[in-house]
């Protein structure tokens, strides 16, 4: 909401004085938030001034362009009184006419200096401006051509454009709907300053009798009050008077012509969106219903509708002929030949405003009042003061008829106890107080012992419910008085099991050398292309958004990979020569299950019902993502860096399996995006917690990553659902080690875990550790074998354990994994 | 100890002159004094104390000696041996010491030579910072709520007392859910915790909702379709907004330092009443709006920083989540976490949260 400072001093009187800056805070401080003030001309320096052109001489030239040699009086603003001569380039004036001249030594907007100089043989002292050199709105058709009473030549042109005029932008809350107005804004400022107000609605109307145009409401619901008048005989010709024209744009809005500007004019000052028939278009009486199924409407827009049975319309006898309060229709327009108009002033009902408007996607100045709440009861006093300005400057006639259908809805009472505005406040605010600001707002406030019953003023739709009142009331007192106490200590229990481990998961991947990432969570086919998903992949049944901001992403991912795919990639171009990032974050799994119910509000929902909310919801696991690309480990003076691989992969899970005092099951697994000889499936006690190792080659070639980048990705859910709760203090013993390495030879498609498992179970209670420290193929083993080699330690809890006892351990466990797996021990 | 000597080979038997001990003795004494290192030192110990050295021979002589010239002769080589072994173990001292000296001297290295073998990992600063805003109000005794990011259209609007026809509901700009008729959103505030944290448990209830939160807003540097929002909520007997002020200065000194606080301005929120816009004394210019001279970048010589809103829980949202309104009234706020970040780090363009540059992120290290 634009409005200029002087339009509010129009209604109120403020001190003199009284700066901007400080209307402006103290409107803040009532909850009209300060977004801007416009200073137009701000950077304009003089002299700027009337100038009345004597001659003009059009002088074609060369270059194809015709201009104007012209003398302009500009009395004794240019010292010597003498007329000066200005070339100019437009052709939108005539001599005699008033125009604004820039004189040498004057500054334009942008810092363009004026001086006298030569040009198409002429000395130009000077410029004659149009509005947008000025800095006044983007028309350049030509220059400014004053009315003829605007001044004389000479006058400083500066008060006459109402340049130095200050014009404040405010950010209207929702709720204040009525300081989407002159009228409402000024009685703010009334407030602040405690300053004597003139309401603009508050003007004598004339009655209604039954001479006006039948109008019939069949929803009084829907338009409880429409007020119609008529005024004949108007000039469509005549000129938008200059002031006004000059607060529309100061205000916003751009003038068209009288008709449409004055009831524009009319919206601002008072807040009552008003619309104009041509009468002469109107065909028999005027009638509000719903429409009805299949009608159509073509808005003044030129856009054809379909019109919804919700949508409020407004018919006569030829069907419909605009959606009521929103938008007219096309064939009831006021056009340039317009001289008989019918002012309609009618109060709508807001949620209808509001539903249509979004259904037809007609965002308007009248629609965006009449969706928040507009006062009710100055229908006639707006179309009274549009009939007032029409027939002022459009030289008019006033039609007697006044038509006045349905009466104002009544606002609400409400009662609060005199405390409330105080305890819910916190600010010590005694009873006449709370009385006095209800009051100032316009509240009727009737007294009982305990309690005190306010009804809201008509321009207070938003007030309903007593903590209303208590927001009224604390705003006045100042919320700068609000004192700063702390509430009482909260028993609480601390984070949760699942915020301590997420913090832990963070802490480890950091330690392990791991850079978090924060991706969007958008996905499309294009990304699970990329990883080589197959078409009938699970990870390609996604939840699907209505309205995603792009095509190629429509949904919410069920991998968080392509996001840490590309930042990778992302690192690697702009020179990094490795990266290792995780994300943690949810992913979504389509359930299913039907809609979510949507309850009223008045209670609580049961249980049951609140259980149906949560079943409706996906499946949002947290998931934790790994990528490594390029160097792991830099090269340096200490010898060659190596590069990511399938093992750091796995690594990393297993060292946080470690961590949260899981172990973490590793098996081999094919599966995109994955390398298929490279892929690791993890779980835990039987359950798949994910997949980890080298990426296929393709995927990589698909994300720009280099060949053999790795990646994980697990549910983290699951793994911290095992995660050890309470470490036991460990046991161990210090009696001396006894030290085993054996070297197994076994197929190639045993795995290094099978084995190991075996001679684990094969030592019995004596092994206290076991690793594998080589592995070997070639020659002495054979074509398709392998060897293990395994360094075995043994320790007994209450004893030196004696080489027989130890040799017997080893030659357990060598015998488990022979037969088991086959090996055969290496001597 | 060598009893009588009986049996040596007379060919052998050194004099036991005096000046032939004296002789011997000097001269192990010099070659003690000339060995320059631990090596030479291990030689001279073999040519002047080892079996065949002179002193040796001599003294296996003593004992073919008249028995009363033994004493005299023992004496007198047991002085000589005595002072060699004393020259040997000091000579072996210094020697070790140059030794070592020499050693680590020679093994000195470089020590400003690169060691960043192993790059370093970190955490996101909107991670970190959201648990340093979790860790001010877990130490005041709240606790941390958290919920679903996809959510039921009720809870994160109906219940909030945004109604289906409220015109915030446009205003927050929501992504559906395919189908749009199905009541399910990427939740647009974290707001949905506190129906949640209200629906599932009895006053008093403190907690704070760190999360991540969707619009549909064009992605730039100022905004982002996935941004991060903490939530609080107190539902308590008697709770008013000085409370939501105690709180909220608390939570800015906590988390900008001692004197930075904060100021309310009345706006609007359908889940408050009444509402407040809460601005942050800016913690750069600490108000004044100018440092040295020129305005303050940070809050754009302001002198205050806008950081959310907040109010006294609309008592219609305390009936929609089952509080009893006539005996418990409760506050709430709610700030961008990635705004806060961004003028408390000065980070000029949102977007290198998102972006996963290592350079950004590695910057913040493990904690913030």
């Amino acid at each position: 909401m634009k409005t200029p400072v002087s339009w509010i001093r129009e209604y109120v009187d403020l001190p003199d004085g009284l700066s901007t800056e400080d209307l402006t805070h103290r409107l803040t401080a009532l909850g009209l938030k300060l977004e801007a003030i416009q200073r137009a001309g701000a950077d304009i320096r003089g002299p700027l001034v009337v100038g009345r052109v004597l001659t003009m001489d059009a002088e074609p030239q060369k270059n194809g362009k015709t201009i104007n040699w012209c003398t302009v009086d500009v009395g004794a603003a240019n010292g010597s009184g003498e007329p000066q001569g200005i070339v100019c380039g437009a052709h939108n004036f005539a001599p005699g006419d008033l125009v604004v001249v820039v004189l040498p030594g004057g500054v334009l907007p942008g810092g363009f200096e004026i001086s006298a100089r030569k040009t198409y043989g002429h000395v130009s002292s000077g410029m004659i401006c149009s509005a947008r050199e000025l800095g006044l709105g983007e028309d350049h058709d030509g220059i400014i051509v004053l009315p003829a009473d605007a001044g004389t030549p000479g006058d400083d042109a500066f008060d006459v454009l109402g340049l130095r005029e200050e014009v404040i932008e405010f950010e209207i809350n929702p709720d204040r709907a009525y300081a989407l107005s002159l009228r409402g804004v000024a009685r703010e400022a009334a407030l602040a300053y405690g300053a004597p107000y003139r309401d603009p609605a508050d003007r004598p109307v004339p009655a209604a009798n039954a001479d006006g145009y039948p109008v019939e409401i069949d929803d009084p619901a829907g338009c409880p009050v429409f007020v119609a008048r008529k005024v004949t005989g108007f000039d469509p010709g005549a000129p938008t008077p200059d002031w006004m024209a000059r607060r529309l744009t100061q205000s916003g809005m751009r003038p068209i012509s009288l008709a449409v500007d004055v009831t524009n004019y009319v919206m601002l000052e008072i807040g009552r969106p008003i619309h104009g028939y041509d009468a002469d278009k109107l065909q028999g009486p005027i009638r509000v219903r719903r429409a009805r199924e299949g009608e159509r409407l073509t808005t003044l827009d030129g856009v054809d509708r379909a019109l919804s049975v919700e949508d409020l319309v407004v018919t006569d006898d030829s069907g419909i002929i605009g959606l009521g309060g929103v938008m007219g229709g096309e064939t009831t327009e006021m056009s340039g030949t317009t001289t008989n108009v019918l002012v309609e002033a009618a109060h709508w009902d807001a949620v209808s405003m509001f539903r249509t408007g979004k259904r037809h996607k007609i965002a308007s100045e009248a629609g965006k009042r009449n969706e928040r709440g507009v006062d009710p009861v100055v229908t006639e006093a707006a179309a009274d003061r549009v009939v007032e300005l029409l027939t002022t400057y459009g030289g008019g006639t006033a039609d007697s008829g006044v038509t006045v259908v349905g009466t104002p809805p009544e606002p609400p009472s409400i009662t609060i106890a005199y405390d409330l505005p105080a305890r819910v406040s916190g600010m010590p605010i005694d009873a006449p107080t709370t009385v006095a600001n209800l009051e100032a707002v316009g509240c009727a406030v009737q007294r009982a012992e305990a309690t005190l019953t306010a009804t809201p003023p008509p321009w207070r739709p938003d007030l309903n419910d007593p903590f209303d009142l208590v927001e009224e009331v604390a705003r006045i007192v100042g919320y700068d008085q609000v004192p700063s106490v702390l509430p009482r200590e909260a028993a609480g229990r601390g984070l949760t099991r699942e915020q301590r481990l997420r913090r832990r998961v963070g802490r480890t991947l950091a330690g392990a050398g791991c850079v978090e990432v924060i991706s969007f969570p958008f996905v499309g086919d294009a990304a699970f292309d990329a990883l080589g998903l197959a078409a009938d992949d699970p990870l390609r049944h996604t939840v699907r958004l209505a309205n995603p901001l792009s095509s190629e992403e429509p949904s919410y991912t069920t991998t968080l990979l392509p996001g840490l795919l590309r930042a990778a990639a992302r690192n690697l171009g702009r020179g990094a020569s490795g990266v290792s990032l995780f994300e943690t974050a949810t992913v979504a799994f389509p359930v299913d299950r039907g809609p979510a119910p949507i309850y009223g509000v008045d209670w609580r929902p049961t249980d049951d019902e609140l259980a149906k909310l949560v079943e409706a919801l996906p499946d949002q696991p947290l998931h934790l993502a790994v990528a490594l690309a390029g160097e792991r480990e830099r090269a340096g003076w200490w010898g060659a860096g190596r590069a990511s691989g399938w093992a750091d992969a796995i690594g990393i899970v297993r060292r946080l399996g470690t961590e949260l005092g899981v172990e973490v099951e590793v098996g081999a697994a094919t599966r995109m995006p994955w390398h298929p000889g490279r892929c690791a499936v993890l779980s835990v006690a039987g359950e798949v917690l994910g997949h980890a190792g080298e990426l296929h080659p393709k995927v990589c070639q698909a994300f720009g990553l280099p060949q053999r980048s790795a990646a994980v990705e697990v549910d983290l859910d699951a793994l911290m659902r095992h995660a050890r709760d309470v470490t036991p203090g460990p046991d161990f013993s210090t009696y001396p080690l006894a030290k085993e390495d054996v070297a197994l030879v076994v197929g190639e498609e045993v795995t290094a875990a099978e084995v190991e498992a075996a001679l684990r179970a094969g030592a019995g209670d004596l092994l206290e550790s076991i690793r594998l420290f080589d592995v070997y193929t070639g020659e002495q083993v054979g074509a398709g074998h392998k060897s293990l080699a395994f360094a075995l330690r043994f320790r007994a809890p209450d004893r030196t354990l004696t080489e027989e006892e130890t040799a017997a351990a080893r030659d357990a466990a060598v015998a488990l994994a022979a037969e088991r797996t086959g090996a055969v021990q290496r001597s | 100890m060598s009893g009588p000597n009986t049996d040596y080979d007379p060919v052998e038997v050194t004099p036991l002159k005096p000046e032939e001990v004296d002789a011997a003795r000097d001269a192990a004494l010099a070659a003690i004094a000339a060995a320059l290192d631990l090596a030479a030192l291990k030689q001279v110990r073999i040519e002047h104390t080892g079996d065949r050295s002179p002193l040796a021979l001599a003294n296996r002589e003593i004992g073919a000696l008249p028995p009363q010239a033994r004493k005299e002769a023992g004496q007198r080589i047991g002085q000589a041996r005595g002072a060699v072994n004393q020259a040997l173990s000091a000579r072996q001292v210094v020697l070790e010491a140059e030794h070592e000296e020499r050693m680590l001297a020679e093994e000195t290295v470089d020590v400003t030579l690169p060691t960043d073998r192993v790059p370093t990992g970190a955490r996101h600063p909107l991670t970190t910072g959201s648990e340093l805003i979790a860790d001010i109000f877990v130490a005041m005794g709240w606790e941390v709520a958290e919920g679903p990011v996809i959510e039921a259209e009720w809870l994160n609007f109906d219940a909030l007392n945004l109604g289906p026809d409220h015109p915030a509901r446009t205003m927050q700009d929501t992504f559906w859910t395919e189908p749009a008729d199905h009541g399910i959103v990427l939740r647009t505030h974290t707001s949905p915790v506190q129906a949640r944290t209200m629906l599932s448990r009895k006053p008093p209830i403190y907690v704070v909702c760190p999360g991540r939160v969707f619009r549909t807003d064009e992605y730039d540097a100022t905004h982002s379709p996935v941004f991060h929002q903490v939530e609080g909520l107190a539902i308590d007997e008697g709770i008013s907004l000085a409370h939501l002020k105690g709180t909220l200065d608390h939570f800015a000194a906590a988390m900008f330092g001692e004197g930075i606080s904060t100021r309310f301005r009345p706006s609007y929120f359908p889940f408050t009443e009444p509402s407040a816009e809460v601005d942050l004394v800016c913690f750069v210019c600490r108000g004044a709006g100018e440092l040295d001279g020129a305005p303050c970048r940070t809050c754009r010589g302001e002198g205050w920083i806008e950081w959310g809103g907040c109010g006294v829980v609309n008592p219609r949202v305390l009936r929609a989540c089952g509080v009893d309104a006539e005996r418990y009234t409760g506050f709430a706020f709610g700030m961008g976490i990635d705004r806060t970040l961004m003028f408390r780090h000065g980070i000029e363009d949102l977007r290198e949260l998102f972006e996963g540059d290592v350079r950004f992120t590695t910057a913040f290290g493990t904690e913030l």
